[in-house]
């Protein structure tokens, strides 16, 4: 582990042991909803990082198709993937949230929900469709093109879902931030920034995981003799091998 | 629906970070165990070059 990503691990922890200590000891329970209430300092930020994760493993994607530079394209990789992860906890959390406030674990009817679902479902493609692809130029120019359609589909479904009649979720992010108390914003504004040095510093350690394997594999073909080497993908190809016919 | 007495309303707040803290502990300990399979593998290629 480098010291940088050291540093910005500290950072995201002493940021963490921050925000919630606010949460739970400055800002006061929400008058309508009580004590579940705490959930939002967790979920929304959780969702607003993971939703930036997305877009940003777009512009990420869009850098590879310009420049052919395959370290984009394993960001591009590592951003959904950390994306995605967080996106199963913002699921997780909002249901257990709803389940508390509306009584139900999920409601269909509501567009808040489902247009996450559908994000989330999405992204989950972006694997089986990278994996499915064995030449690594391919698999990268298809993961990437993958990643900016995706991209481009996070905003304009926020869009579309602010647009629609909120039938149960509330709309928080808008001109009057939610007519939040001071306490309330300052508690939100300071887990949103504790959610980002989290999502950096676990971003930093796949990159530099994945880095260092990439690099471990370049020095054992170095080692191998010519007629062994073969065209070597960016990213381990996770099928397993198929067996020959008859065997 | 009303808002729920604490001590209900404190076992949902708990599983909901219980959840996270859960899935960033995972996460975590997943990629230490990858990284500390890389140096392994640096350890045995660095020993393998060493001159016997």
């Amino acid at each position: 582990m480098t010291s940088i990503n050291k540093h910005l691990g500290a950072a995201a922890a002493a940021a963490l042991g921050t925000a919630y200590g606010l949460v739970f000891f400055y800002a006061p329970n929400e008058a309508d909803q009580g004590f579940v209430q705490k959930i939002f300092y967790l979920h929304v930020p959780l969702g607003i990082v993971t939703l930036c994760g997305f877009v940003a493993a777009g512009v990420m994607g869009m850098k590879f198709l310009r420049t052919g530079d395959r370290r984009w394209d394993l960001r591009c990789y590592v951003t959904i993937h950390l994306s995605l992860i967080l996106a199963v906890g913002v699921l997780a959390t909002g249901s257990i949230w709803a389940r508390a406030s509306w009584g139900h674990w999920w409601v269909w009817s509501e567009p808040m929900l489902v247009s996450f679902l559908i994000v989330f479902l999405l992204y989950a493609c972006y694997q089986p469709l990278r994996f499915a692809i064995d030449d690594p130029d391919r698999q990268a120019r298809a993961a990437c093109t993958f990643a900016v359609i995706a991209a481009a589909f996070v905003p304009f479904n926020f869009a579309a879902v602010r647009m629609a009649n909120a039938v149960t979720h509330p709309r928080v992010l808008g001109a009057t931030g939610g007519q939040m108390p001071g306490s309330m914003r300052l508690t939100f504004l300071a887990c949103l920034g504790a959610m980002t040095l989290l999502y950096l510093s676990l971003w930093r350690l796949e990159v530099d995981r994945k880095t260092a394997a990439i690099r471990l594999r370049a020095l054992r073909r170095s080692r191998e003799p010519e007629p062994a080497r073969a065209a070597e993908p960016m990213l381990p190809i996770s099928r397993p091998p198929v067996a020959a016919a008859g065997s | 629906m009303p808002a729920l007495p604490l001590d209900k309303a404190g076992i949902y707040v708990a599983a909901a970070y219980v959840v996270f803290l859960v899935l960033v502990v995972a996460y975590v300990s997943i990629m230490a165990r990858h990284v500390a399979k890389v140096r392994r593998d640096l350890d045995e290629l660095a020993a393998d070059r060493e001159p016997r």
